[in-house]
């Protein structure tokens, strides 16, 4: 049923999908290094950026790829980065500068087999712990995981609104299978698309008190050379930006900016559910893994056993509110990744004994077939 | 003298908890004058400025002055100053380096903003040594030289930060010291006006770490040995390599004009646009 404002049908794989999300978000700067199997997104950005009067760079390396994407976006541009597992480890240190900075800007890592070089053009959902504690220190962080094309393009959007919103770093989990599977999907026209910008100051520059602890938790941020002049450091500030080691001062500045998020948990917490109204069983699953766990829940309900799928959107914070109240109600849950059990160690920390969690775990560069969690899901 | 101080006055933040953190006699508060008379020079407007900073002693210059400045990462600053200077290229954008910061753990970072000749303002304070840790041998540490990681002697070869940045592509590389701050200021003002990626290295003193280490003197001491041992650039071409033995060149030492990353940049946004005009 195509009406005028059905959009534009495109046949896209991920990557390409995630650069025309972040374009529709107002992403103007892109740095980045090439890596398997993230490269599409640098390759797509160095071909659509400047066309729109924003700006690609490939830099030396990833550590100044997230360099620059932080420099980009404290004058004031939307600014992304896209990566691979070895890359991600060498962004780690400035992403936590974007953390502690309170820098907005959207970070993709297209996960592959690891450790180490480990299985480059191979799936796996290997980085969702590193994801959330890959910088040192105690930090808020927001990740996003996709999992087919369409997602490719609403969950950048999303990324960098919640990016700009809270002031903070947001991270998209993609994996091999989502990036390079072709699909077709439906580009919204820019009016459907809701884009948010982050708050800037409207009070006088003498006025501004750029980390002020106000009951939103996030404070206006001004670009560079608009008037308001101010200190941006890696180091433990006071309200002004300054550095500072009084307790008085840290306490306050640590508990805003995880205050920031946790306040905001309903905002951020996304979980598609499906069949769960009425469900004894219950698959947890993000990313590729996702679609076949779908695919092995509808099969389950047609065989009368009562499944149902939480596939997770917010990876971190956990999305715990909405994942509380399905634990309780189910009598058991199966969750099926790529890893050797990464989300599932904090579903089952969530748990508490309401019921009782399964893992369903693989690690050789494959994905996990419909047919392996229906035959698991048909036994709990 | 008097109006010296009151321009200096003009452009520190006085809402910083001052004193600063730097030792007595250290080349870093004359390095932080220089480049206050030098930006004033150029007339241009505080807001007009964006001073990006590494990690160490010099790092912590950023917070000081009154400019949109940032604090960056360890060897990292030169990658947060290409995304300001890219995002926002009516800003000038200058970065504070200690000589550890810029040519060790930044020395890629370093090398290819230099190839790269993106606009932007570097300068290196080589004082010979990773100070605020307490005096581990950098990539400057003269062979031989002692330090708390190389209490035998320093068996590494020390790298020329100038010759580095010129051999590596920089439109414009310059060598000071602190001693000679007149000529400082005019080589970081002639830095900041160059199109094209700029370097001055400013050759410093560690007193606290190196030169107690190495039974160099104190402050007053180190500096002399600056004096004595810097030649004039068009002194130093009428000496031979024998005069010139121990002693290095101080002034203008690379300018040349070379295309420039934001201008070649813009001719890919016009290439690009000419392209998405075409009907596919």
């Amino acid at each position: 049923m195509a009406t005028k404002n059905a959009g534009r049908q495109v046949l896209l794989q991920g990557n390409e999908a995630i650069v025309e999300g972040a374009l529709a978000a107002g992403c103007r700067f892109f740095a980045g290094y090439p890596i398997t199997p993230a490269t599409e997104i640098s390759e797509a950005m160095s071909y659509r950026l400047p066309g729109v009067d924003g700006t690609f760079i490939q830099m030396e390396d990833e550590i100044a790829s997230m360099g620059a994407v932080i420099g980009a976006s404290l004058a004031g541009v939307k600014a992304m980065t896209a990566t691979s597992g070895p890359g991600f480890s060498l962004m780690q240190e400035n992403l936590g500068f974007a953390c502690v900075a309170e820098v907005p800007c959207v970070i993709v890592d297209v996960m592959r087999g690891g450790p180490s070089t480990g299985i480059p053009t191979h799936v796996s959902q290997g980085d969702v712990m590193q994801a959330r504690w890959g910088t040192h220190g105690d930090h808020p962080i927001i990740v996003l995981a996709v999992s087919t094309t369409q997602d490719c393009f609403s969950i950048t959007v999303k990324a960098f609104n919640l990016s700009e919103k809270y002031r903070t770093p947001v991270i998209i989990l993609a994996d091999e299978v989502v990036a390079h599977t072709r699909e077709k999907i439906r580009l919204p026209h820019p009016g459907e698309i809701e884009v948010l910008d982050r708050i800037r100051p409207n009070m006088p520059p003498d006025w501004y008190i750029p980390y002020e602890n106000n009951s939103r938790g996030v404070p206006p941020m001004s670009s560079f050379g608009e008037g308001y002049r101010y200190h941006v450091t890696g180091l433990i500030h006071d309200v002004r930006g300054f550095p500072t080691e009084r307790p008085d001062e840290i306490v306050p500045f640590m508990n805003r900016i995880f205050r920031k998020i946790n306040q905001h948990f309903a905002d951020i917490q996304m979980v598609h559910e499906e069949s769960t109204e009425d469900a004894e069983v219950l698959v947890v699953a993000y990313g590729s893994v996702s679609r076949s766990a779908r695919r092995a829940v509808r099969e389950a309900r047609q065989r009368g056993v009562k499944a149902g799928l939480a596939q997770l959107i917010t990876l971190w914070p956990f999305p715990r509110q909405t994942m509380e109240p399905l634990l309780r109600k189910v009598r058991a849950v199966l969750v099926p990744e790529l890893n050797m059990g990464q989300m599932s160690r904090e579903i089952k920390r969530i748990n508490q004994g309401m019921t009782r969690i399964e893992t369903l775990n693989r690690i050789d560069g494959t994905l996990i077939t419909p047919a392996e969690i229906f035959a698991r899901l048909v036994k709990l | 003298m008097a109006e010296d101080t009151k321009l200096v006055y003009k452009y520190l933040r006085h809402d910083k908890k001052f004193p600063h953190v730097w030792c007595p006699g250290c080349g870093n508060g004359i390095l932080l004058g220089a480049l206050i008379r030098a930006i004033d020079r150029t007339g241009l407007e505080k807001d007009e400025i964006a001073l990006v900073s590494g990690i160490g002693c010099s790092g912590r210059l950023s917070v000081y002055v009154d400019f949109n400045t940032v604090h960056a990462t360890h060897g990292r600053a030169l990658t947060f100053a290409t995304g300001i200077k890219l995002a926002k290229p009516k800003l000038h954008v200058i970065v504070i380096m200690g000589d550890g910061d810029a040519t060790s753990i930044g020395g890629n970072h370093f090398i290819h903003a230099a190839r790269r000749n993106l606009n932007l303002t570097a300068i290196v304070v080589n004082n010979n040594i990773y100070g605020m840790t307490g005096g581990q041998y950098s990539p400057t540490t003269p062979y031989g030289a002692l330090s708390t990681t190389s209490l035998y002697g320093n068996i590494e070869q020390a790298f020329s930060i100038a010759e580095l940045a010129g051999m590596a592509g920089a439109s414009m590389v310059a060598r000071g010291t602190v001693y000679h701050a007149s000529l400082l200021d005019e080589l970081i003002e002639k830095a900041i006006l160059k199109r094209g990626f700029s370097v001055v290295e400013v050759i410093s003193h560690c007193h606290t770490q190196y030169g107690r280490k190495n039974k160099l003197g104190g402050a007053v001491e180190m500096l002399r040995w600056q004096k004595d041992s810097a030649v004039r650039l068009e002194k130093a071409r009428s000496l031979s390599q024998e005069e010139m033995e121990g002693k290095f060149t101080i002034g203008v030492l690379v300018d040349r004009d070379l295309p420039v990353y934001t201008q070649e940049y813009r001719k890919v946004r016009e290439a690009a646009k000419k392209m998405m005009a075409r009907p596919s």
